[in-house]
């Protein structure tokens, strides 16, 4: 069968930066530590491909630092989410109506109440900023998606023959959630984890433009736009980089997204063969 | 009807209590004293005692929190810690900025959703229906605050046709807030806009497939009656819980960008409040923005029921 053209592009946007990230574990052009003043604000030319900033940092460098930072912070985030929201989710569709049912999905709408941005301020203002209580803010957040996510796609399976088979069986819900609900949705999850993932990316952009997110030496793409704020009458180039690396960065990863869920639903697999 | 009344009523109430004891959990016991939290290291214990008494801080945390919530009932928010002056002055003060402001992003966002998502749906698969679902791809993966700073840069830098930040208040003139306010709320609306297109058009759809609508073509009905007169009020659902849900985004990502435009709005005012340590003002103000993502998801809950006369029984 075809590979959907979204689904590759959207692939290779995110292996792109995925790489971009694991190189900067082990080298990258320039150190990003040191400033180095006499070479601040160069045009983009053959020794700095994407050139410098105005503290004379490889603008390139600080771009794959950031990825790194991004991915891990929105990776971590996205594992918070789904390690607590789906046994949530799950839990809650095997002891569907019961109090503990009504109980998660009440805490739920009330998580939703609180916009991670809100979450992420409540946070800071008690711990201080940096870039854990970024991926706290921002996988508390995550949570009550996952496990409204896998609770309606697990009551649907509940209600199917092979499940029932299993309880005839004499398995225990515990049990079937695992071994046969869970493979069920693990499609499924890999979608919404992608979706998941560059909002993600979004937040945490946000969090370090407004400073409650990485905090400096270590470079972030946010970060890198709220230093640029100041220099955007005369260096707008600083500005437009670390943008086009979130736009391009959130785009490969919706796309891989889309791309995933009509790729493994068989229902749009039918309709399009 | 009144059944799905009491019982929204109820789970409106039990959500502000669970919220407000949220908040209170967060700002007011996690920090162990905040007093000594809100004076920083270099503190005497004198000062530290006469904030706590300031403060109330010398009494339970049951008392305290039954203060608070009854102050914020009757309007009494406190004092800031860092401004001297009653927080809810501040708000009121604060409030004329960010509330026209999201309701400016959510009216350019509806305006701009609505057609464009009906003309997507209704020439599924034609050219402009790829060209408005890539451009709607696009707009969700711009973070509005570097959309912000472009804006800036073409329209207040290039073209002088806008400031680039700053507000001057309502007493200048409406037109003038509005210009001031034009985009900061074109950046907020991008985003909603284009998730609302997309979801306007995806509903448009699921309805477009069902047999009443084939019943109303068969009738030889025009396409555009059959979409206005039968699909739209059905695809709304959907559409009206994405409005309810972008309500708490703009509230959130007015933060943001009122950082960006240096709008003197509840989003600065709770941001300098974090950089200030005044938790007084953060506790309060963050329980208003929650307050507010409530009750609209409330309305929008009686708004279903309006719509779609199914659920007023069903409770």
């Amino acid at each position: 069968m075809r590979i959907p053209t979204q689904l590759l592009f959207g692939a290779f946007l995110s292996i792109f930066f995925l790489v971009l990230a694991l190189v900067s574990l082990i080298w990258t052009p320039y150190p990003v530590e040191v400033l180095n003043i006499s070479e601040k604000l160069k045009s983009p030319e053959w020794k700095y491909i994407l050139g410098t900033d105005h503290f004379g940092r490889d603008i390139l460098s600080m771009i794959m630092i950031g990825a790194r930072t991004s991915i891990s912070v929105a990776l971590v985030a996205v594992g918070i989410g789904m390690l607590v929201g789906v046994p949530l989710g799950l839990a809650a569709a095997a002891n569907r109506r019961s109090i503990f049912d009504d109980l998660i999905m009440r805490s739920n709408d009330l998580v939703f109440a609180f916009p991670s941005l809100v979450i992420a301020i409540l946070i800071t203002a008690v711990f201080g900023p940096s870039a854990f209580n970024a991926i706290l803010a921002i996988g508390i957040f995550n949570i009550p998606v996952f496990a409204r996510v896998s609770r309606g796609a697990a009551l649907s399976l509940w209600t199917l023959e092979f499940i029932m088979a299993a309880r005839v069986a004499g398995k225990g819900k515990t049990r079937i959630s695992v071994e046969h609900i869970l493979p069920n949705i693990i499609n499924l999850l890999l979608v919404q984890g992608t979706i998941q993932f560059s909002l993600g990316i979004l937040a945490e952009a946000g969090l370090s433009y407004i400073g409650l997110g990485a905090q400096p030496p270590t470079p972030s793409w946010g970060r890198m736009l709220a230093d640029a704020q100041t220099l955007i009458y005369t260096n707008p180039r600083l500005a437009f980089i670390p943008g086009l690396a979130i736009v391009a960065m959130v785009l490969g990863l919706n796309m891989l997204g889309d791309g995933l869920r009509d790729y493994l639903d068989p229902r749009l697999r039918k309709v399009r063969q | 009807m009144l059944h799905y009344l009491l019982s929204r009523i109820i789970s409106l109430l039990l959500s502000l209590a669970v919220a407000s004891l949220v908040i209170f959990f967060v700002i007011e016991i996690i920090p162990g004293d905040p007093a000594s939290f809100m004076l920083g290291l270099n503190a005497s214990p004198e000062t530290i005692a006469s904030l706590k008494a300031e403060l109330g801080l010398d009494q339970t945390p049951l008392i305290r929190y039954f203060d608070w919530v009854s102050g914020l009932v009757v309007g009494d928010f406190g004092i800031s810690y860092t401004y001297k002056v009653p927080i809810s002055e501040l708000v009121v003060d604060r409030i004329q900025v960010s509330l026209p402001l999201a309701l400016y992003a959510l009216l350019l966002s509806t305006a701009i959703a609505f057609p464009v998502g009906l003309i997507a749906a209704s020439k599924r698969g034609g050219t402009a229906d790829f060209g408005i679902m890539g451009f709607t791809q696009l707009g969700i993966a711009v973070p509005n605050f570097w959309f912000a700073m472009l804006l800036v840069l073409f329209f207040a830098i290039n073209l002088r046709w806008f400031s680039a930040g700053g507000f001057s208040g309502w007493d200048a003139g409406f037109w003038y807030g509005i210009k001031s306010l034009t985009l900061p709320a074109i950046a907020l609306a991008l985003t909603q806009a284009s998730i609302l297109a997309r979801v306007m058009r995806s509903a448009l759809i699921d309805t477009l497939s069902q047999d009443y609508i084939r019943t109303a073509r068969a009738k030889g009905l025009s396409q555009r009656r059959v979409l206005i007169k039968h699909a739209l009020r059905n695809a709304m659902i959907p559409v009206l819980t994405i409005l309810g849900l972008q309500f708490s985004f703009l509230l959130a990502g007015a933060i943001i960008i009122e950082n960006v435009f240096f709008l003197p709005g509840l989003g600065r005012l709770i941001f300098q409040a974090i950089i200030q340590r005044d938790l007084i003002v953060v506790e309060s103000v963050v329980m208003l923005m929650v307050f507010a993502v409530i009750v609209v998801n409330f309305l929008v809950d009686l708004t279903y029921a309006m719509v779609d006369p199914r659920l007023r029984r069903s409770g």
